[in-house]
């Protein structure tokens, strides 16, 4: 390991434009000769249209154009496309209604978007949608998920029960009968909350038309501006790829919320052509909330089954699974492939079923938030698993260690499909017991006790699957694309490297881990390497970031890239140094003929390639520009253990996390220091979701949380400073970096832990389950329950 | 429209603004001071925070005729030259952002509770900072950047001393 190079903590080198203010966020642009536009929403969840009136918004101060879906719908365009096709266990495929840009004949969620108003200033645009006159005739709404599917009004009316998909993995028979025969079945009704991504920075959109070239530019928020130009291009608009360019410059984080196509971008891109000027959407706060995608919304039933010494012989799972009021474009995926899969976790278990139902209802779409999946699979099996120890009366750290996959039980294949190519668990699960202080907890919680406090520890061993994915296997179980990575590795004649990937970074910190990679490759400076992103028209193709898929996906083509500079730069350094390219060694920036001391420099290589004026040239172009496509082999298999520690304040109900320490095997490590840095965030949003976070509805379907007022997210005073430790871990066997992934590790792993320990810490009121988010009232009401039940 | 005379970085500023322009619209908009984030729309999430008169507040929480004659430093106007403020370079130094987008409202509020309380305990940190969220760090470094600017400016001053 060199200072610079794969495995140093290198300070980030993005950071400097950042901490001064420099940073160039999408809503930083602005065009010569822009418009604004204003989306009008439905003010409610589900309603015919009778009619829009827009003529007196049309003659308002300002406005340059209004348009409604009747206008887009006379002009062609497709609807906002879903990437995913799920297939029923019944063999038929999911029910796919169409998703117009902007509504037409019916609004199906609180913020659907019905009327764009394009003017000079975004203040006449917001005057002017106040003049348009929506004539609508509200239809009952459809927000709960179990009523949803019991008939009565229908979101689409190609699924008048409401019913997306009916899906199923695992083998049904064999897990009833090890339930039928079981010593014991814990049994446990989950809810994973719905959540809102709150990335930081709202969505942005501009949309620029060049009447002259015929060519469109989107400038916009996106994890993954190829897939935006792919989706947008080819199933909305009919834009040819060569004639749309998509750039997503610094984007202010995304935790899925910016991977999908979303009906805004298509609007301004396709209205721009309309009034041959750029338009510009700045998304609000407000906005976001009902109308970015939202994150996990699942109930479900499990029972989880052991023999009699203690060992888990089956699990089965029933879910439903909220899709909103219409196909986000990853979203039927996110229940299904990214969850049922990961139902074995980190234990042997024989038989594995699951079901699950995916809903429409009239909410905003719901799709991948970090973790996506995953998060819901590991939180059914770590609840339950806790909620096992304690009827069983054994230890949940022991239930878990007694249950893991053994190291030489690898490659694991596990009941639901998924081979898991390495791991070792039980060193995650010490590490994390050593960095708690577990074996003394019991002396903490008295002493809490004496205090009038009471302390729950709670342990969750997660697993999760990463870089996202075979393109075959994706696309047997319904991806509508594939899922490698593309990197071009550009030597410049004077020796520095441009990287053109394919992966985005909005918060990774991909310009100083890729170019890691690139140092410790090609034994140059890091200075000297400069790390491309987030522009189709400068990048050969990507599929973006998502999946925790950066490293292992994109790293990997970007690997295969410098292998291909490397091999070609012997060839040149073979001509020069008059030996066989067989018998040249590239090493710490040099080429050397084998056992000698004849070498020429990286450098000398660059140049040589671009003045070939002593050059193969018969055999041999010149220049120093590779590409690569890798398609992954496999999924990676993260895992680790959390441990959470918590004391709540019986009298109000309130839980303060006392300490909170994560074990994880990322496999091997480019940069330490951000690695931590993705742990950190990722618990965060895992507390979050465990103890505040919640998308809430009315029943007339209307958006309770629509603000940072009523939407809870953690701020600095709600947490503690955490204990993490990155294990030396078990290396992926199937990419060159041995690499895992470790975006999303902190949000799957983290509620689990947060709630075992909230229950361990109730146990004593004989309360076994408390629902996530754990407010104050929620843990008060269930205390306050108690005594009055015991005493009827 | 009233016309506004401030100073912005140290260099005075005019310009004519509506009486109900945001002073975050007219260091964004008029001044093309971008810097300054704008997160929300209920003066919760801090990415907007700036100084005036030496106070740390919340520009999307602030009319721009409010600031008339004021003396305002943004993210922009923070170092001085090329030299980091302590706060900027210990942001870096322990990792304390991620996406960028919460990082200066979150660097000008750190650096104001530090003229204010030079040696902060970590709750008091916590506490300050509580009215910027950030989603990406979790916290931990970015109270780790604080406690490191803390020592450090503390430093400075007992070499100037």
């Amino acid at each position: 390991m060199t200072a610079q190079g794969i495995g140093a903590a290198v300070k980030r080198r993005e950071d400097f434009r950042f901490i001064k203010g420099d940073g160039k966020y999408t809503d930083d642009i602005n065009l010569p000769n822009q418009t604004y536009c204003y989306f009008l929403r439905s003010p409610v969840a589900h309603a015919a249209i009778r009619n829009i009136d827009i003529s007196a918004a049309q003659s308002a101060p300002g406005v340059v154009a209004v348009f409604t879906g009747a206008d887009v719908d006379a002009s062609g365009a497709g609807g906002v496309p879903c990437g995913w096709l799920v297939t029923s266990r019944d063999g038929n495929p999911m029910k796919e209604p169409k998703h117009p840009i902007l509504a037409v004949g019916k609004v199906r969620h609180v913020g659907d978007p019905v009327v764009a108003v394009i003017a000079e200033t975004l203040e006449q645009a917001r005057n002017a949608s106040e003049l348009v006159q929506m004539d609508l005739d509200e239809l009952p709404a459809v927000v709960n998920m179990k009523s949803a599917l019991q008939g009565g009004s229908s979101v689409h009316e190609e699924a008048a029960d409401n019913l997306c998909f009916d899906w199923e993995l695992g083998d049904q028979a064999a897990t009833d009968a090890a339930l039928a025969g079981a010593a014991h079945v814990t049994k446990l009704d989950l809810v994973n909350n719905r959540l809102i991504p709150n990335a930081m920075e709202p969505r942005v959109a501009i949309g620029q038309y060049a009447p002259g070239t015929e060519d469109y530019t989107l400038y916009t928020t996106s994890q993954n501006p190829h897939v935006i130009r792919l989706l947008m291009g080819a199933f909305v608009l009919s834009i040819p790829e060569h004639k749309l360019r998509v750039y997503a410059p610094d984007v202010g984080g995304g935790f899925g919320s910016k991977i999908y196509h979303y009906a805004e971008e298509a609007l301004v891109t396709w209205a721009s052509k309309h009034i041959r000027r750029p338009v510009k959407w700045t998304s609000d706060r407000s906005e976001a909330f009902m109308s970015d995608a939202h994150g996990r919304d699942h109930l479900s039933h499990v029972e989880m089954a052991f023999d009699a010494d203690n060992r888990i012989i089956a699990l089965k799972c029933e879910t439903l699974a909220n899709m909103g009021a219409y196909l986000s474009t990853f979203a039927p995926c996110i229940p299904t492939w990214l969850h049922g899969t990961l139902l074995a976790g980190q234990y042997v278990t024989p038989a594995i079923y699951t079901n699950v139902k995916a809903v429409f209802t009239n909410t905003v779409p719901v799709d991948a938030y970090r973790g996506a999946g995953r998060p819901e699979a590991t939180y059914i099996l770590e609840r339950t698993i806790s909620k096992a120890a304690q009827e069983l009366g054994v230890d949940q750290a022991e239930l878990r260690r007694k249950n893991f996959i053994q190291p030489n039980q690898f490659p694991y294949q596990t009941p639901v499909a998924v081979v898991y190519d390495t791991g070792d668990y039980e060193p995650a699960l010490n590490k994390a017991m050593e960095l708690a202080d577990y074996a003394a907890f019991e002396q903490r919680r008295a002493e809490a006790k004496s205090r009038g406090k009471l302390r729950g520890i709670g342990v969750a061993s997660y697993i999760e699957a990463c870089g996202i994915a075979p393109s075959s296997l994706v696309g047997a179980l319904g991806a509508r694309a594939g899922l490698y990575e593309a990197a071009t590795v550009r030597v410049n004649p004077t020796g520095s490297v441009s990287v053109l990937t394919g992966s985005h970074s909005h918060g990774q910190g991909h310009e100083t881990t890729f170019a890691q990679v690139v140092a410790d490759k090609l034994g140059i400076d890091i200075g000297n390497v400069d790390i491309v992103h987030g522009d189709t028209d400068k990048i050969p193709f990507g599929m973006g970031t998502y999946g925790s898929r950066s490293i292992a996906v994109g790293g990997s083509a970007l690997v295969n890239a410098l292998d291909k500079v490397i091999e070609k730069g012997k060839k040149i350094a073979a001509h020069l140094l008059e030996a066989s390219a067989d018998d040249i060694e590239f090493a710490n920036g040099a080429y050397t003929v084998k056992g000698t001391d004849k070498s020429k420099a990286f450098g000398d290589i660059a140049l040589t390639a671009y003045v070939p004026h002593q050059y193969p040239i018969e055999t041999l172009e010149p220049g120093l520009e590779e590409t690569a496509f890798y398609d992954p082999k496999n999924f990676t298999y993260p895992a680790g253990t959390y441990i959470c520690e918590v004391e709540i304040d019986p009298q109000t109900g309130s839980t303060q996390i006392v300490s909170f320490s994560a074990a994880d095997d990322f496999g091997n490590v480019i940069n330490p220091m951000i690695v931590e840095g993705q742990v950190h965030g990722g618990v965060v949003q895992g507390v979050g979701q465990a103890l505040m976070e919640n998308a809430v509805y009315d029943d007339n379907g209307q958006l309770l949380t629509g603000s940072y007022m009523d939407y809870t997210m953690p701020r600095a005073d709600d947490v503690p400073s955490f204990k993490v430790a990155t294990l030396a871990g078990t290396p992926c066997t199937h990419n060159p970096l041995g690499v895992k992934g470790c975006g999303e590790a902190g949000a799957i792993g983290a509620p689990p832990a947060v709630i075992n320990a909230i229950v361990d810490a109730l146990k004593e009121y004989g309360i076994d389950h408390i629902d996530m988010p754990a407010t104050p009232e929620k843990i008060w009401r269930a205390i306050n329950a108690q005594p009055r039940m015991a005493a009827e | 429209m009233p016309t506004i005379s401030l100073q912005v970085n140290g260099k005075t500023v005019s310009g004519e603004v509506q009486g109900n322009t945001l002073l975050t619209d007219f260091l964004r908009q008029n001044l093309g001071l971008t810097g300054t984030h704008v997160g929300c729309d209920t003066s919760q999430c801090g990415a907007c925070v700036i100084h005036v008169n030496g106070d740390s507040i919340k520009a999307c929480t602030m009319l721009a005729a409010q600031a008339d004659n004021a003396s305002v430093t943004t993210i922009e106007g923070l170092s001085q030259g090329d030299d980091l403020h302590p706060v900027q370079a210990a942001f870096r130094e322990a990792h304390g952002l991620q996406c960028g987008f919460c990082t200066p409202g979150m660097i000008m509020s750190a650096a104001d509770l530090l003229s204010k309380n030079p040696n902060p305990s970590e709750a008091e940190i916590r506490s300050w900072l509580s009215g910027n969220l950030c989603r990406c760090t979790g916290y931990h470094n970015i109270v780790k950047a604080v406690q490191i600017a803390a020592g450090q400016m503390s430093g400075q001053r007992i070499a100037a001393e």
